[in-house]
C-alpha cells in the first residue's frame, strides 16, 4: 500500500547513494532571478542537459504598470531591474530554452501560468526555483522549490539528489462557511501546525473540502505549504483535474490522453496506506482568517483581537509576539476589524487566479474603495479571461486599480512595494519583516477580505458586507 | 566546493527564532551575482538604517562578533523563500556553520551545497548555548563534521546527526555535478524506460 507521494518518488528513482535519491526531473521551471544558475553555467562551462524540459518565465521582476508595459523592456528606468529581464532574454536565448516573458500572452507567474499551460500533471516531478513551487502539487505531483546550486544541478543533469521526507496527511473536512476560502483553510492550517510543523515533510491534503475544491483552490492551498515548513504539498488527481488539464498546450492528446488518464487514476493513495503523521481540519470551524504579526502562523480569525504578550504562557513566544507587534505598530486587545490599512494587494501566485478576481470583484461591486487598491492577475491569460468576464470594468468602477501580470508587490522587487510604515491587506503568503519592501506591514488574507478592506479602509469581516448570491 | 572539517572561532548567539530568508537576504539583493558585496547583505536591514549607517546595537556590528564564524540561533532557522543569498550572505560575513534546533528544509539544502554546515541540535542546548555566549561575548566554539561534535563555550561537547552523504561531499569538497555525471548510464536508461512507459512526458517535437 502506498502514498501519491510514494508513487511519484518511487517512479523517479533514478540511483541510491547512501540515505540520499537521485530523482529524475521531467520539468523544471525558473524566472529572472535564476541568474545565478546560469551564471554558474558559464564559469564552469556546462551545459543544459535538456532544454526542453526548462521553462522560464518573467515575473518576479516584471512591471505591472500597464504604461510601462507597453513600451517594452528598454524603457524601463532602473538599469538593474532591466538587466534582469534582459539577462533571463539572453540565457534563455544562449540555451535554446522556452520563454514566456514580456509580451508573451503566455506570461505569467510561474505557478499560475504553468499549470495554465499543461505543465503541471499528475506523476511528475517538477521542480522551481522558487519556493512556492509546491503550488503544482495540486495536481497529484511531486513539486518542490530549490535553490540556485540544486537549479543548476537539475538543468547539468536533469536529476537532483533528495533524502526521502516523511509524509504528512492533512485532512479537512466538512463545508466551508459562507466567506471562507481556501486562503482561510491554509492560513488555518498554518496558524495550528505552525511554520515550522511540515519540515522534513511532504504534505499530501485529503478529505471532502479538497475533494469539492476547484483546481484554482486547490493551488492556493498546497502554494502556502511552504509557509508551513513543508518540502511539497500534494492532492490526488481527480476528474476535476483531469477537466482542468484537458486540451492545453502541453497536455498529451488523442490516444496519448487516454493512455495518461488511466495512468494518473492509479496515483491516489491506495485505501489504508501509512502516513508518517496525521493532522485533522474541521472545515465548518474555519473564519475568514487575517495575519497580525511577521509570519504566516500569526493569524487569527477576523472576529479576534490582537494577542496580548503579557497573556502569552510560553516565555519565548511572548517575546515573539512583542517583537511582531512593535514591527506591526499594533496595541495588544485591539480588534482586528479595528485596524486602518493604507493599501490594498490582489494577486500573487497564492491569489492571482479567475477564481479569486472573481471573488474579489463580487465584494468590489458593494462599493467604492477608500485606499489605494491594486489588482494584478497572475498571468496574461488570467487577465484576457477577467476582462472577458468584465471584472476589469467592475474594479476600475470600483476605484481598484487594473494592472499587468506579475508577481508584483508580492516579491517587491519590480517597482511595485509599499513604503516604509504603510500597512497592506495583501493576497499574497508572507508577511515577514519587508518582504513587500523594507519597513512594509502586510496582512494576509483571501480575495474577498481584501476587497472588503479595500471598500472600509480598515480590515473588516467580509461577511458582514452581505453580498451573498 | 570548499570542504568542511573542523571549524573553531568565534560564536554569535542571534537569540532569536524565525530568522526567514528574507531577512537574512531582504529580496531586493537577490539580483546581486554572488561576491564580496554579500558581506554586507546579510541580515542587511537588521544591520543597516536607510541612509545606510550601521546600527550599532546589532550584535553583527559589534566586536568581536564582526569576526564570527559560527551562529547559533532559534528555531525555525531560514525558513521562507528559497533564494540561495541567504547562504552566500553568512558565507560572505565569513559564517560557516549554524546552530540552531531546526531550519527550512531549502535553506538546509542550499546550505549544504555551499560547505556552510547547518547543525541541528535540540531545543534546550541550543537555548543553553546561546546563554553562554550572552554571557560571555567573544566566547569560541568548535564543529567537528568528522566526530561530529559541538564543543560548547564551557568545553562541553554535543553530539549531531549529519546525512551520511552530505557529510561526505562535506568533508570532500566533493563536486556534486560531477559526482553526478559518473550516474550518466542510470541516467540515461532512466530515460529510456520513462520513454516507453509514459510517453507522453516526452517534449513534443
Amino acid at each position: 500500500m502506498k502514498t501519491l507521494f510514494d508513487k511519484v518518488w518511487d517512479n523517479h528513482i533514478v540511483a541510491q547513494e547512501e540515505d540520499e535519491t537521485l530523482l529524475y526531473v521531467d520539468r523544471c521551471l525558473i524566472h529572472e532571478g535564476s541568474r545565478h544558475t546560469f551564471d554558474t553555467l558559464h564559469e564552469r562551462g556546462l551545459g543544459v542537459a535538456h532544454p526542453d524540459k526548462i521553462f522560464a518565465f518573467s515575473d518576479h521582476y516584471i512591471p505591472t504598470d500597464p504604461r510601462t508595459r507597453a513600451r517594452g523592456v528598454a524603457s524601463l528606468p532602473d538599469p538593474d531591474i532591466r538587466n534582469m529581464i534582459e539577462l533571463l532574454e539572453r540565457n534563455t536565448d544562449e540555451y535554446g530554452i522556452a520563454r514566456f516573458g514580456w509580451g508573451d500572452e503566455r506570461q505569467g507567474i510561474l505557478h499560475v501560468a504553468g499549470p495554465e499551460l499543461g505543465l503541471s500533471q499528475p506523476g511528475i516531478v517538477l521542480v522551481g526555483a522558487d519556493s512556492h513551487t509546491s503550488t503544482h502539487g495540486a495536481f497529484g505531483n511531486l513539486s518542490f522549490g530549490i535553490g540556485a546550486s540544486e537549479t543548476t544541478h537539475v538543468v547539468a543533469t536533469q536529476t537532483i539528489w533528495q533524502r526521502r521526507p516523511e509524509t504528512l496527511r492533512i485532512s479537512i473536512e466538512g463545508t466551508l462557511g459562507f466567506g471562507v476560502t481556501a486562503k482561510d483553510i491554509i492560513l488555518a492550517v498554518i496558524a495550528k501546525i505552525g511554520i515550522g510543523g511540515a519540515i522534513g515533510y511532504a504534505i499530501e491534503y485529503a478529505g471532502s473540502t479538497i475533494a469539492r475544491m476547484s483546481m484554482n483552490e486547490r493551488m492556493t492551498v498546497c502554494n502556502m505549504s511552504i509557509e508551513a515548513g513543508g518540502r511539497a504539498g500534494m492532492i490526488a488527481p481527480d476528474d476535476t483535474t483531469y477537466q482542468f488539464l484537458a486540451g492545453r498546450s502541453f497536455t498529451p492528446k488523442g490516444a496519448a490522453w487516454d493512455t495518461a488518464l488511466a495512468f494518473w487514476r492509479t496515483l491516489p493513495s491506495d485505501p489504508g496506506a501509512a502516513f508518517g503523521k496525521e493532522v485533522e481540519l474541521d472545515a465548518a470551524s474555519v473564519a475568514p482568517m487575517v495575519t497580525w504579526g511577521t509570519n504566516p502562523e500569526q493569524a487569527l480569525p477576523i472576529t479576534g483581537r490582537v494577542p496580548d504578550p503579557e497573556r502569552e504562557t510560553n516565555a519565548e513566544r511572548r517575546g515573539e509576539y512583542a517583537k511582531a507587534l512593535a514591527y506591526m505598530g499594533l496595541q495588544p486587545n485591539v480588534p482586528l476589524g479595528d485596524i486602518a490599512v493604507d493599501r490594498v494587494f490582489i494577486g500573487s501566485c497564492t491569489n492571482g487566479r479567475i477564481d479569486d478576481l472573481r471573488a474579489a470583484a463580487a465584494v468590489a461591486k458593494l462599493g467604492r474603495a477608500v485606499v489605494p487598491t491594486w489588482v494584478v492577475p497572475g498571468s496574461e491569460g488570467v487577465k484576457r479571461q477577467a476582462e472577458a468576464e468584465g471584472l476589469d470594468r467592475i474594479f476600475t468602477a470600483a476605484g481598484f486599480e487594473w494592472r499587468e501580470a506579475g508577481c508584483s508587490m508580492c516579491t517587491a522587487i519590480n517597482g511595485d512595494q509599499l513604503t516604509p510604515g504603510e500597512r497592506c491587506a495583501s493576497t499574497s503568503n508572507r508577511n515577514f519583516q519587508g518582504r513587500q519592501g523594507p519597513g512594509g506591514r502586510t496582512h494576509l488574507m483571501s480575495p474577498a477580505m481584501a476587497a472588503a478592506a479595500a471598500l472600509r479602509g480598515h480590515l473588516v469581516d467580509v461577511r458582514e458586507l452581505g453580498g451573498r448570491n | 566546493m570548499e570542504p568542511f572539517t573542523t571549524l573553531s572561532g568565534i560564536a554569535v548567539p542571534l537569540d532569536e527564532a524565525n530568522l526567514d530568508t528574507n531577512q537574512l537576504c531582504p529580496t531586493r539583493f537577490n539580483k546581486v551575482a554572488k561576491g564580496p558585496r554579500f558581506r554586507d547583505i546579510l541580515l542587511h536591514d537588521r544591520r543597516f538604517n536607510a541612509d545606510g549607517s550601521e546600527k550599532p546595537d546589532y550584535i553583527l556590528n559589534q566586536e568581536p562578533y564582526r569576526q564570527a564564524v559560527i551562529a547559533v540561533a532559534g528555531r525555525n532557522f531560514g525558513v521562507g523563500s528559497s533564494r540561495e543569498t541567504a547562504v552566500f550572505g553568512l558565507m560572505g560575513f565569513g559564517i560557516r556553520s549554524v546552530i540552531a534546533p531546526n531550519f527550512g528544509d531549502i535553506f538546509y539544502n542550499n546550505s549544504l551545497k555551499n560547505g556552510l554546515l547547518p547543525v541541528r541540535l535540540p531545543g534546550p542546548t541550543v537555548e543553553l548555548l546561546i546563554r553562554q555566549l550572552l554571557a560571555r561575548p567573544g566566547a569560541t566554539m568548535t564543529v567537528d563534521l568528522p566526530e561530529q561534535v559541538v564543543t560548547g563555550p564551557d568545553g562541553a561537547r554535543h553530539r549531531f546527526e549529519v546525512a551520511p552523504l552530505s557529510r561526505k561531499r562535506l568533508l570532500r569538497g566533493l563536486d556534486e555535478i560531477a559526482h553526478t555525471q559518473e550516474y550518466a548510464g542510470a541516467i540515461r536508461r532512466f530515460e529510456q524506460s520513462q520513454a516507453s512507459a509514459f510517453p507522453w512526458l516526452q517534449p513534443a517535437s
